[in-house]
């Protein structure tokens, strides 16, 4: 059913759609509608889930990794220092390897404050081992925590998976957004079965020491399912498409006017809306432009961007975050994946931070210097 | 594509004037967008919050810079805020005013209503977003009466309840009968 709703609302709905048993959460800006709305669907009876009211971020997520080995499905949200203050244990549930889904709505982090939008909180948690699928819009929040959940859960995978969305520049819009019928979810997201959980009957050990005569083995099978989620994710795409009618690119990478680009912008989260118009609006002044967005930052989806940006001239690539000193996340991976293999031009442009706002000039000034070659901040 | 910039103070509803009228504009068929600058919020700081409303979907996801049309909740916020600032040629300002719009020399169109006044009437206490957007929607002929009506149950009555709902409606019902 088509509604107009907040995407706080629109990512609480997805949630309440995928069936967790227990949310163990702690409030904060802007991130706090969320699990509000969670509250509401549970005192409503909407959803059949337990709410723990923790004391802190650390103990959020611990309380996640208790709940999830024993073999509940589970979710939290965060944003911000909250996720910092969870580093420590994020590590814990990918190494644990226990599937748990976490909404981020990104903010920026301190000091000094900002309680405004940018990637840093979760760009910051690159290598903790969790997949990080980043949203442009309240749909595609709504549609993709209920296919992270699947994604995170598949046997080859087993791995934690973050669903960012661009605090206040997302999380606070009202917008409409269709929302699916549980019937429909609950056939594409059927009850959480664990590949192994604490079960007194059945005892295990989670998270034990591992010598240095194992520990690169545990390692080594993380790098693979992370691998191993870049096929799941289209996989988990392809159905959510065939199911409901809508998808996102191949899951991984989404391509907007390409065909016959010789230029395009790369770009994660909302920036992703406003360079769609800037594309069109270049277009009509006959410019050949393009749009590739990154939808999974982990995994990266190294040949898919290879195979798009295959006989570009060159391509602007705009980081929400940055890496001081140096340059821009999605530059750096980027230009990676290129390098000794493709001729085109990467630029790196540092834009939107702590809440600035990303104006269509942003972007136009970023088609304007994209033979740059270097990292450029558009303030 | 139409924008709207609304100015309040905190707590005047600024916020919810543009989720009201882009759950209206949705109920009339169109494609709508609204979301404010948020602030760390302080009762009486002046508050901005924007609508997209078009027939497309709206990809768009920057502040509005060239609004068509201006709300001012608040009428002292103009000696503190351009309320025009960036206003399209033919914009038009939409203000709470107990003056005529001639009293305001802002280089543009100028509509005035005296909405604290109906808010005295209407809600015993000077509420004045919903008789604002019913200002709006009664000069520009942008936002039906009767998705307005849907647009006040859907935003208040989970939340406020039915009475406040319903007081709402009928404040929509006053300021659009009235000519």
């Amino acid at each position: 059913m088509r509604k107009i709703i907040e995407a706080s609302t629109a990512a609480a709905i997805g949630v309440k759609l995928s069936r967790p048993q227990v949310i163990p959460m702690y409030p904060i800006t802007p991130q706090t509608h969320i699990v509000e709305r969670l509250a509401e669907f549970i005192n409503d009876g909407e959803l059949d889930a337990d709410m723990i009211h923790v004391e802190s971020e650390h103990s959020a997520i611990s309380a996640a990794i208790g709940s999830q080995a024993t073999g509940v499905r589970t979710f939290t949200a965060t944003a911000s220092q909250g996720l910092a203050l969870m580093h420590e244990i994020l590590h814990i549930v990918s190494g644990m390897r226990l599937p748990v889904v976490m909404e981020v709505a990104n903010r920026a982090l301190s000091a000094p404050i900002s309680i405004w939008n940018d990637h840093q909180d979760s760009i910051s948690a690159r290598d903790t081992g969790w997949i990080q699928l980043y949203v442009e819009s309240a749909q595609e929040a709504l549609d993709t925590v209920i296919q992270a959940f699947k994604i995170a859960e598949d046997k080859n995978v087993l791995l934690p998976a973050m669903v960012c969305l661009d605090g206040f520049t997302l999380t606070h819009v009202f917008e409409p957004v269709d929302v699916p019928s549980q019937v429909n979810v609950d056939k594409f997201l059927p009850k959480y079965k664990p590949a192994f959980c604490l079960d007194t009957k059945k005892p295990i050990t989670m998270g034990p020491i591992a010598y240095p005569n194992s520990f690169m083995e545990f390692k080594g099978a993380e790098h693979l399912a992370m691998k191993n989620a870049l096929k799941v994710i289209k996989e988990t795409n392809t159905q959510f498409k065939n199911q409901f009618g809508r998808g996102y690119g191949d899951g991984l990478i989404e391509t907007y006017r390409l065909k016959d680009a010789k230029y395009a912008v790369v770009c994660m989260g909302t920036i992703v809306g406003t360079s769609r118009v800037v594309v069109d609006k270049l277009r009509k002044q006959g410019k050949k432009v393009g749009l590739i967005k990154l939808k999974s930052f982990r995994p990266f989806p190294i040949e898919e961007i290879l195979k798009v940006t295959k006989g570009l001239k060159a391509i602007a690539v705009a980081d929400r975050n940055i890496s001081l000193g140096q340059e821009g996340a999605l530059f750096s991976e980027i230009r990676s994946a290129l390098y000794g293999k493709s001729k085109t031009i990467v630029s790196g442009f540092i834009a939107g931070l702590g809440g600035r706002d990303v104006k269509e000039e942003t972007i136009e000034k970023m088609f304007d210097k994209i033979n740059n070659g270097g990292t450029i901040w558009l303030k | 594509m139409l924008e709207i910039r609304i100015h309040g103070r905190g707590g005047q509803g600024a916020v919810s004037t543009g989720q009201i009228m882009a759950i209206a504009a949705f109920h009339d068929k169109k494609e709508s967008q609204s979301f404010p600058i948020f602030g760390v919020e302080r009762s009486g700081a002046p508050v901005q919050a924007f609508v997209r409303i078009s027939d497309k979907k709206i990809n768009l996801r920057s502040q509005v810079y060239h609004p068509k049309i201006v709300l001012v909740l608040e009428p002292s916020l103009i000696e503190v805020v351009d309320v025009t600032q960036g206003l399209l040629k033919d914009g038009l300002v939409i203000i709470n005013s107990d003056k005529p719009a001639k009293d305001f020399k802002l280089n543009c169109k100028v509509e005035t209503i005296d909405a604290t006044s109906i808010a005295m009437k209407v809600f015993g206490r000077p509420i004045v977003n919903t008789l604002m957007i019913g200002a709006f929607a009664k000069i520009t002929n942008l936002l039906s009466k009767e998705s307005l009506k849907k647009a006040m149950d859907e935003k208040f009555l989970y939340s406020k309840g039915k009475k406040i709902s319903d007081l709402n409606k009928k404040a929509i019902e006053e300021i659009m009968g009235q000519k």
